[in-house]
C-alpha cells in the first residue's frame, strides 16, 4: 500500500504527507512550499534519455585523451586507460585501482544499474525489490565520486603551468567524461525510486512492503 | 485500511496551483546533443588521421611506439605507432601514423632517418634530441609516385635535398684525412661539404662526392682545381720550408679547398656531377700540367748524387723548368765504372714558349732539337747545386758555360743524354769549412768578451765602486729635492720672495 493508492502525496523535502486538492494533480507542500507530485514527472523517459546521452558520451570519454602534457620532450596525450596503465607499478597500484574504479568502472556500472532498474520498473517486475532499492541507493551515493577524475584533472591543469618547462592542458576527452558523470547523476536524480514499489503494491501486497 | 482512513481528516489539503501542461520531455534533446557531439568528434578524429606508412630501420634504437615523432623541418607530421621486428629478424619495421595532408610527401624518393646526437668531424648535430628524445627526420622526395613503405637511411643526408648548389665528383688516389661532412673551402669561406666517398670499382681511385652550395657553386668551372686542405701541409724541399694551412677547422677535421686559376679563358660554370681531380696540395693543383715533356739523361761522373731525390727541380737561372724523375745507379761493364744517371723531365714551354710558337711548318720536335743543338753548342750544361745547406738537398741547374768543351747531342738515344759539368760541392764544402773556422774564431772572441764583462761587474771592481758612489749621490739629490718640496709646500711664497729667515 502506498500513499499514491490512498490519494496522498508526500513531500520530497520535508516528508510531510498531504492530500492534493481534488481535481488538481500537483500542488505545493503546505509546510515547505515544495512542489508536490505523486511521482516524478516523466521519470522513466527522462532517466532513459539521460542514460542514453551518458552512454553516448562514455565512448569518447574513454577513447579520447583527457589530458595533454607538454614538456620539453614534446606533447603527450593520455586517455584515462593509459593513465591507469601508467600508474600501475609496484608502488602505485592502489592509485591505479582508484582511478580504474572511479573513472571507468563506476560510470559504466551506474549506466548498467540504472538501465536494469528502468527495464524492471517498466516491465512491472515485483521481484528483488529490496535489492533494487539498495542498488539505487548505492548508485546515488557513489556516483558523485566519479567526479574525482575531473577534479584532479582541472587541478593539475591549473597548477602545472611551468611555461617553458612543462604545462598541462585539458583534452577533449575530459569534457565528455565530465558529461558522463553529470548525466548519470541527472539520470539518478530523475529516477523515482518509488516506482519500484508501485508495480509491487498494485499486485498482491508483500509483507515487507508494509514496513517500507 | 480502516484505521488510517480515520486519521485522514487531520491531513491538510494541498494548495491548488494552476496546472501546467505536461511537457513532452525536452530532456531528449540531451542524448541527441550528446550523439551529435560524439559523431562530430569521431568524424574529426577520422578526418585527422592521415596515411599509415611503414619505415624499415636497421635497428630500433631510439624508436618508441607512441612516442617517437616524425618531423619535417621541425614540424610534427606523424607519430610512430608500432615498432616490430621484420620477418628476416635483421631489420625493424616501424609503423607511423602520418598527419592528414601529408599524402603529397609520401613519394618514392622521400627519405627517412633517425635524428639523434651525432658528431661528424667537428659538426655536432641533433643536440636538441638530448632533451626532446629522438625523432624521425624526413626529406621530401621529388618523385610523383606515391609510396607507403620506406627504407630509412642509416645517416641523415648531409645536404638537404632542396639546398641550392651542385654536386661534383672528385677523383683521388687516397682519401687523406677528409671524411663525410668535411668542409669545402673557397677562398677560406666554408662553401660546402663532402657528402660521401666510395672506392672506384677497380680499387685504384676513390670517388669523393662533394656538395658546393650556392652561391659558391657558380665559381666552379671545368678549369677549377680542387685540393686537399687537410691539416698542416709542411714541405721541406730545396726551396726551403713551406707551411700551408687552410683553417683551424680543417687542421682538425680535414677539408677540401677549390679555386679557379685566374688566368685562362672565362668558362661557364661546370655541369653538376663533373669529375675533377683532387690534388694533394695547392701547389700540385696549380702546377701547370707538363705538356709533352722532354726527357733527358744526365750522367754525373765525378760527383755524388746524394741529396738528389726525384721531384728535385731543374732550374735555368733559378726558374724551374722541370723535375728529376728518376735517379738509379748504373754499372758500366766495359769501363768498370759506376755512374748514377739522373733522368729529368723538362717542359719545353717553360723555357721555349717563344720558339715553340714561331710560325712555320717545321715539326715542333725537330725545332726543339735544333734549338737544343744550338744551346749545347753555346755551352749549355747541367750541373748539380746544393739547394739547401741544412738538408743537403741538391737540384739540377742548367747554365751556359761558354768555355765548356764542345759536345754534340746524340738524338738517336732515348732519352737523350745532356752534357754535364762537375758539381760545385767541393767549393761548398770548402766554404762550409771556412764558415766553421770563422764560427770557432767568433766563439773564442765571445768568450773573451764575456770574461771582460765579468770583470767589470765583480765586487770591488772599478765599475762596482763607481756605481755605488753614483747611487749614494743620487740618494742625496733625492733627499734635497724632498726637503725643497716640503719647504715650498709650507711657504709657497718663497718662490717669489725667496727664503726668509723666519723659515728656520
Amino acid at each position: 500500500m502506498t500513499a499514491l493508492q490512498q490519494g496522498l502525496q508526500s513531500c520530497d523535502t520535508c516528508g510531510l504527507l498531504s492530500r492534493p486538492v481534488p481535481g488538481a494533480d500537483e500542488g505545493r507542500c503546505p509546510r515547505c512550499d515544495e512542489e508536490l507530485v505523486f511521482r516524478k514527472p516523466a521519470s522513466l523517459q527522462r532517466t532513459l534519455a539521460y542514460l542514453i546521452a551518458a552512454a553516448v558520451c562514455y565512448v569518447p570519454a574513454n577513447v579520447l585523451p583527457v589530458m595533454t602534457t607538454i614538456t620539453a620532450s614534446g606533447r603527450e596525450s593520455d586517455t584515462i586507460l593509459q593513465g591507469v596503465v601508467l600508474l600501475w607499478s609496484p608502488t602505485g597500484w592502489p592509485l591505479s585501482l582508484i582511478v580504474l574504479f572511479a573513472s571507468i568502472m563506476i560510470p559504466s556500472a551506474k549506466i548498467v544499474a540504472l538501465l536494469y532498474l528502468l527495464i524492471t520498473v517498466r516491465r512491472g517486475s515485483i521481484e528483488n525489490n529490496r535489492q533494487r532499492i539498495r542498488l539505487y541507493r548505492i548508485v546515488e551515493i557513489i556516483g558523485r565520486w566519479s567526479m574525482v577524475d575531473v577534479f584532479v584533472d582541472t587541478f593539475t591543469v591549473a597548477l602545472i603551468q611551468l611555461q617553458p618547462l612543462m604545462s598541462v592542458e585539458p583534452a577533449p576527452g575530459l569534457f565528455f567524461f565530465a558529461a558522463v558523470v553529470v548525466l548519470t547523476m541527472l539520470a539518478v536524480e530523475s529516477f523515482d525510486p518509488r516506482l519500484i514499489w508501485d508495480s509491487a503494491s498494485s499486485k498482491e501486497i508483500q509483507p515487507e512492503v508494509q514496513y517500507a | 485500511m480502516p484505521e488510517k482512513d480515520q486519521s485522514l481528516p487531520k491531513v491538510p489539503e494541498s494548495r491548488v496551483v494552476p496546472k501546467k501542461r505536461t511537457r513532452l520531455s525536452l530532456v531528449w534533446i540531451i542524448p541527441i546533443v550528446a550523439a551529435v557531439a560524439g559523431v562530430w568528434v569521431a568524424v574529426t578524429k577520422i578526418m585527422s588521421e592521415g596515411p599509415k606508412i611503414t619505415i624499415t630501420f636497421q635497428s630500433a634504437e631510439g624508436l618508441e611506439a607512441g612516442k617517437t615523432k616524425v618531423q619535417y623541418n621541425g614540424l610534427h607530421v606523424g607519430t610512430v605507432t608500432a615498432v616490430r621486428l621484420a620477418d628476416d629478424h635483421h631489420h625493424v619495421i616501424a609503423t607511423a601514423q602520418m598527419d592528414p595532408k601529408t599524402e603529397a610527401f609520401l613519394v618514392k624518393d622521400t627519405k627517412f632517418w633517425v635524428v639523434r646526437p651525432r658528431m661528424n668531424g667537428l659538426n655536432i648535430s641533433g643536440l636538441s634530441t638530448l632533451i626532446s628524445g629522438n625523432y624521425i627526420g624526413v626529406e621530401l622526395g621529388q618523385s610523383k609516385e606515391s609510396e607507403h613503405s620506406f627504407i630509412a637511411l642509416d645517416n641523415p643526408p648531409m645536404v638537404a635535398g632542396d639546398t641550392p648548389g651542385r654536386f661534383f665528383m672528385l677523383k683521388t688516389p687516397e682519401l687523406g684525412s677528409i671524411g663525410e661532412g668535411a668542409p669545402i673551402y673557397f677562398r677560406r669561406l666554408p662553401a660546402g661539404q663532402v657528402v660521401s666517398y666510395e672506392l672506384d670499382q677497380g680499387g685504384q681511385f676513390l670517388n669523393v662526392k662533394v656538395f658546393v652550395q650556392a652561391p659558391y657553386d657558380q665559381y666552379v668551372n671545368p678549369n677549377t682545381r680542387f685540393w686537399q686542405a687537410s691539416g698542416v701541409d709542411m714541405s721541406l724541399s730545396a726551396t726551403g720550408l713551406r707551411v700551408q694551412t687552410e683553417s683551424l677547422m680543417s687542421i682538425l677535421a680535414g677539408g677540401i679547398a677549390f679555386e679557379t686559376p685566374a688566368a685562362g679563358p672565362l668558362l661557364p660554370p661546370a655541369e653538376p656531377n663533373t669529375v675533377f681531380t683532387l690534388f694533394n696540395d695547392r701547389a700540385g693543383a696549380f702546377r701547370p700540367p707538363a705538356r709533352d715533356p722532354y726527357t733527358f739523361l744526365l750522367v754525373f761522373k765525378q760527383s755524388s748524387v746524394r741529396g738528389l731525390a726525384p721531384g728535385a727541380p731543374v732550374e735555368i737561372g733559378g726558374v724551374a723548368i722541370g723535375e728529376v724523375t728518376d735517379v738509379s745507379p748504373q754499372f758500366d761493364a766495359k769501363t768498370l765504372e759506376f755512374s748514377a744517371p739522373v733522368t729529368v723531365s723538362v717542359d719545353p714551354q717553360r723555357y721555349g714558349i717563344k720558339f715553340l710558337n714561331v710560325p712555320g711548318d717545321e715539326d715542333a720536335t725537330l725545332r726543339h732539337r735544333r734549338v737544343m743543338d744550338i744551346l749545347v753548342a753555346h755551352g749549355l750544361r747541367a750541373h748539380l747545386k746544393t739547394g739547401n745547406l741544412l738538408t743537403g738537398s741538391l737540384y739540377v741547374a742548367v747554365d751556359l758555360f761558354p768555355d765548356a768543351p764542345p759536345v754534340s747531342l746524340d738524338w738517336s738515344q732515348n732519352p737523350v743524354e745532356l752534357p754535364t759539368m762537375p758539381g760545385k760541392t767541393e767549393e761548398i764544402e770548402k766554404s762550409v769549412a771556412d764558415l766553421l773556422k770563422n764560427l770557432n774564431q767568433t766563439l773564442t772572441n765571445t768568450d773573451k768578451l764575456l770574461g771582460n764583462a765579468n770583470k767589470l761587474v765583480e765586487p770591488n771592481s772599478v765599475l762596482d765602486t763607481e756605481l755605488d758612489n753614483l747611487l749614494k749621490e743620487g740618494g742625496g739629490a733625492a733627499r734635497s729635492l724632498r726637503l725643497l718640496a716640503d719647504y715650498l709646500e709650507r711657504h709657497p711664497e718663497a718662490l717669489i720672495r725667496g727664503k726668509t729667515g723666519e723659515a728656520k
